[in-house]
């Protein structure tokens, strides 16, 4: 199944949004989330089942002003 | 002072950006004497670190921070933004930014209010960061911003205080809310003219962040700060056209002709 990791294409199989996070390597990290634009609570996600084509961004802390 | 009840004794907020390495942020911060720094969210590759180093630095200064949505251009932007900075540093807290122009980094204030009524009314507390317009000010009081951060100048630009004459109709007009201003200082007469106007603080990043010697920067801005208030608050005398004499006349020796 195809979708998008903040901007790259990635072909995992159909799973929810928190294994996928642990297969694409942030298991464990400090992370947010939101699919196709809507913000997904870190609880909310390994009830969230990924579509063909999702769009996913993940974001950490970062510097700002 | 106090911004959603969050007592605080600095009156400098200080950006996390653009400073040369982690270290020199880490001292510029310490010699800021600053309480609360401005953090963002950008995106993390699964093998990235970044985000978790900053994440670790931010712990151990022990600072509250304040999440920002800088780079957002539409309401729905800044709301998902907000509830992913929200989830990911645990705070209501959100620095507001809805930007229209690129070229000057000026807000979309009708995003802006927009925004703000959304995220207000799912708890977060907002510090918006607008222009100086008292009308676009009292539509964010109406809904629901308890602090306004009116800009001095463009984000980065160096340029002081672009309208003295709005800031200080800004603070008249709102006596009771905390008033930051954020954006644009240069150097740190700007932030004292700031403080003299009554601001309440001043929101910095680039200027500290770019000088020569961040760390010194940080420090002078403090200074800066603490003298604008005291003098705000020892009541500047009024300016006015004609000199007056500070020697007294009275007494003096009659030396003509």
């Amino acid at each position: 199944m195809r979708i998008f990791v903040n901007g790259d294409q990635r072909e995992i199989e159909p799973e929810s949004l928190a294994v996928a996070l642990s297969a694409l390597g942030y298991g464990g990290k400090k992370i947010a989330t939101a699919v196709n634009g809507r913000f997904v609570a870190a609880a909310a996600r390994p009830a969230l089942k990924l579509a063909e084509g999702d769009k996913i961004e993940v974001v950490a802390p970062m510097q700002g002003g | 002072m106090a911004f959603y009840g969050v007592e605080l004794s600095s009156r400098l907020l200080l950006g996390t950006a653009r400073y040369p390495s982690p270290a020199v942020l880490g001292e510029a911060v310490k010699a800021s004497g600053a309480e609360v720094v401005t953090v963002s969210v950008r995106r993390e590759s699964g093998a990235g670190r970044a985000g978790q180093a900053f994440w670790s630095f931010v712990q151990e200064t022990g600072l509250r921070v304040l999440p920002n949505t800088a780079g957002c251009h539409t309401v729905k932007e800044a709301v998902t933004t907000a509830h992913m900075a929200r989830e990911l540093f645990d705070t209501k807290w959100i620095k507001l930014e809805v930007i229209r122009d690129d070229d000057t980094l000026q807000p979309d204030i009708f995003g802006l209010v927009e925004a703000a009524r959304v995220l207000s009314e799912d708890g977060f507390e907002v510090f918006p960061y607008t222009t100086e317009d008292l009308v676009v000010a009292d539509r964010l009081v109406e809904a629901g911003c308890r602090v306004l951060m009116p800009w001095g100048a463009p984000i980065g630009s160096a340029r002081g205080l672009n309208n003295v004459y709005g800031l200080r109709a800004l603070r008249a007009h709102f006596p009771d809310i905390p008033l930051v201003v954020d954006a644009g200082l240069g150097v740190p007469s700007h932030a004292s003219a700031a403080m003299e106007l009554g601001y309440d603080a001043v929101l910095l990043n680039t200027a500290v962040a770019e000088a020569g010697d961040p760390v010194a920067m940080a420090r002078a801005f403090a200074l800066a700060i603490e003298a604008g208030r005291l003098a705000y608050a020892a009541q500047p005398m009024e300016p006015r056209d004609m000199a007056v004499p500070s020697t007294p006349t009275f007494g003096k020796a009659a030396l003509g002709d």
